[in-house]
């Protein structure tokens, strides 16, 4: 375990930390501004079942994409504050 | 039983138990009254927080926005913005201001900008957009009584207040908390009854999500369907209507997101569980919980207006007779939701887009939601659970916002600012009589709706996201921001925002004050008004960035503030 006042801790943390929020943004940004506005009318052409896939990611997709990625960051984030013994202590 | 009684009866039911368990959940110590202390279970804050998000305008008013106003592929824009804030609230927001583990937001933005004049324009924004985002909730309670319980609005509205001033007076956030998490089981419970029974009954699919992608009973695909019929009757294809232009769908899009992570009452949810970790599954939770509604809502928005055009024109050609209109048609005439007028005296309703020739003159939005559950011809529980359940979201979202209002006058004005040598009773009296004098403004701005009124859900969230929310950022990720920068870019970005309202809108939206006028060629860009809050933001950023880079850095003290919040133990 490595000592929680350690600055290269710290510094690996916060990277980590950066580098987890800028993967799991942009899949954020692809899937609502992306799939849902900016490239609706291509993504339309493409019929899944009874949805045109773009107006899909716009009603459905999207918020199922963001549930998944909080969770996965709070995955994550709980991986790396174990590894890094950034744990707290349960209230 | 009348439907009236039963209405009565689920009502008073629901209301019984809120009062049960605000006696149960006394809060005895600020701790308790601010944030729950600090106690609550990730999974029991998820709850509470999707009630306490989800409010008037998102159980009765949203379906219609979508399937009606916003004529549906344009009401993306509110599912997307209203969900895609908590991914910005997981990452960016809650874990950093739960590990600074204090009352309230304006209590970060005064430490974090080491002034209080940061902290008293931190209050200033938040009354700002909790108090025209309260005005709706209130509107809400008196209308969902007037119409269910058929009492008068403003007994309705009273009784909505008696209820809130009972628990959240008696508990704080820890009674709002838990009859939070009460008010998410009825209103989630009668949000998706009606949905699926909807749903089954047009395309024989229970999961309205599901549904709304399925074929209807002459095999054709229901979104096909309706395409179809809204474009023989002159509008525009659902799936496909933009709302003004793509750049003004993302910017209102953007808006809503940012907004969402910037609005005070969703981010002290967060300040009520045990740890950063459960601060962020917390986020998750909630989501989880406000995406049950979410994702019915535009399956009802497509079913219920296919259903209402149905109703009109059964076959093409074919229309409904003026006399032969269904008793539900008749009941909701009555309350100036539906209207028709038969223009060209043939005996028959004819729906079309063109305003000339339209018959069906009033489509109130929320009809939408208020009829479905007689459209399908539900019994009459069923009826009667819409009505507690648009009851529960109204009064949920304005005990929060109550909350945040309250902890920012006897906490940050009072404690932090004014008179700092309080004792802790004296504060929890002080904050027990700050949500009394709350409960009581609210209620006369619900009797007394001011002009501003009318367009003030979406202006709480312009208003949130050009003020609050980037300087709640930049002080957590930025250790060169300084208390000038921040106070300024705050100033700046509500001002150009509430500048561009009222310049549309009319000033504090008195029509005729409307300098430019509300036209669409006006419009900075083609972004209507409501989508203007990411602009302000902008704003914000860049003066705070700039007036930042001019002026001293910030003390050593707050820079070790900043790397403190950054991880979820403390050093030392």
């Amino acid at each position: 375990m490595i000592d929680t006042n350690d600055e290269t801790a710290r510094q690996v943390y916060w990277r980590e930390n950066r580098r987890w929020m800028l993967i799991l943004g942009t899949i954020w940004f692809v899937v609502s501004l992306g799939c849902g506005v900016l490239w609706v009318e291509t993504l339309n052409q493409i019929q899944v079942g009874g949805f045109k896939l773009g107006f899909w990611f716009a009603q459905q997709g999207a918020i199922y994409t963001f549930i998944v990625l909080i969770f996965v960051y709070a995955r994550v984030m709980a991986r790396l504050e174990k590894r890094l013994g950034f744990e707290e202590p349960e209230a | 039983m009348s439907l009236t009684e039963t209405t009565y009866l689920v009502v008073g039911a629901s209301f019984a138990l809120y009062i049960f368990i605000a006696i149960r959940s006394r809060a005895g110590s600020t701790q308790e009254f601010y944030v729950a202390g600090k106690g609550i279970h990730p999974v029991a804050n998820g709850m509470a927080t999707a009630a306490d998000w989800m409010s008037a305008a998102s159980f009765i008013s949203m379906a219609g926005l979508i399937g009606l106003s916003y004529n549906g592929y344009g009401g993306s824009v509110f599912l997307m913005g209203w969900t895609g804030g908590y991914v910005i609230l997981a990452m960016l927001i809650a874990p950093y201001l739960r590990k600074y583990g204090k009352f309230t937001v304006p209590e970060f933005i005064g430490d974090r900008y080491y002034s209080d004049t940061a902290r008293v324009v931190a209050v200033i924004c938040l009354i700002i957009c909790s108090v025209t985002y309260v005005i709706g909730q209130m509107k809400g309670i008196g209308v969902a009584f007037s119409r269910f319980l058929e009492t008068d609005y403003e007994t309705g509205l009273f009784s909505g207040m008696v209820i809130v001033f009972f628990y959240a007076v008696l508990g704080g956030m820890k009674g709002i908390t838990y009859t939070q998490i009460a008010q998410f089981c009825v209103l989630i419970f009668a949000y998706t009854v009606p949905a699926i029974f909807i749903s089954l009954q047009l395309t024989g699919q229970p999961v309205p999500q599901i549904g709304l992608g399925s074929t209807l009973a002459d095999g054709t695909y229901l979104l096909e369907k309706l395409d179809r019929t809204l474009l023989d009757l002159g509008f525009q294809e659902y799936t496909t209507s933009v709302r003004g232009s793509t750049l003004n769908m993302a910017a209102f899009t953007a808006s809503l997101m940012i907004g969402t992570a910037g609005l005070p009452h969703v981010i002290i949810r967060f300040f009520t569980v045990p740890t950063v970790r459960a601060a962020r599954t917390s986020a998750g939770w909630a989501l989880l919980f406000i995406a049950i509604l979410y994702t019915t809502a535009p399956a009802v928005a497509a079913m219920a207006r296919l259903n209402i055009m149905q109703t009109l024109e059964p076959q093409p050609g074919q229309h409904l007779a003026v006399e032969e209109r269904p008793g539900w048609f008749r009941n909701w005439e009555q309350t100036g939701l539906l209207g028709i007028e038969d223009k060209n005296g043939d005996g028959l309703i004819q729906y079309s887009a063109d305003s000339e020739t339209n018959e069906l003159v009033t489509l109130d939005n929320d009809i939408l939601v208020l009829a479905n559950p007689e459209i399908a011809k539900l019994p009459n529980w069923v009826i009667a659970l819409v009505a507690a359940g648009g009851l529960a979201a109204a009064l949920s979202t304005a005990a929060g916002l109550l909350l945040a209002i309250s902890s920012a006058i006897s906490h940050d004005l009072l404690k932090r600012t004014l008179m700092p040598d309080i004792s802790e009773r004296q504060e929890l009296m002080a904050s027990r009589l700050a949500m009394a004098g709350a409960v009581l403004g609210a209620g006369y701005l619900g009797l007394n709706p001011p002009g501003f009124a009318a367009g003030t859900v979406a202006l709480a969230f312009g208003l949130a996201a050009s003020s609050l929310f980037p300087a709640l950022l930049l002080g957590i990720f930025s250790k060169r921001v300084t208390r000038e920068g921040a106070v300024l870019g705050m100033l700046a970005g509500i001002g150009v925002t509430l500048a561009y309202v009222f310049q549309h809108k009319g000033i504090m939206f008195i029509p005729g004050t409307s300098f430019l006028g509300d036209l669409p060629p006006n419009w900075f860009l083609g972004i209507e008004p409501n989508a203007f809050g990411v602009v302000g933001a902008i704003v914000n950023f860049s003066v705070t960035l700039t007036v930042s880079r001019l002026t001293a850095p910030p003390p050593e003290s707050v820079q070790q503030l900043v790397e403190d919040i950054r991880v979820p133990v403390s050093s030392g």
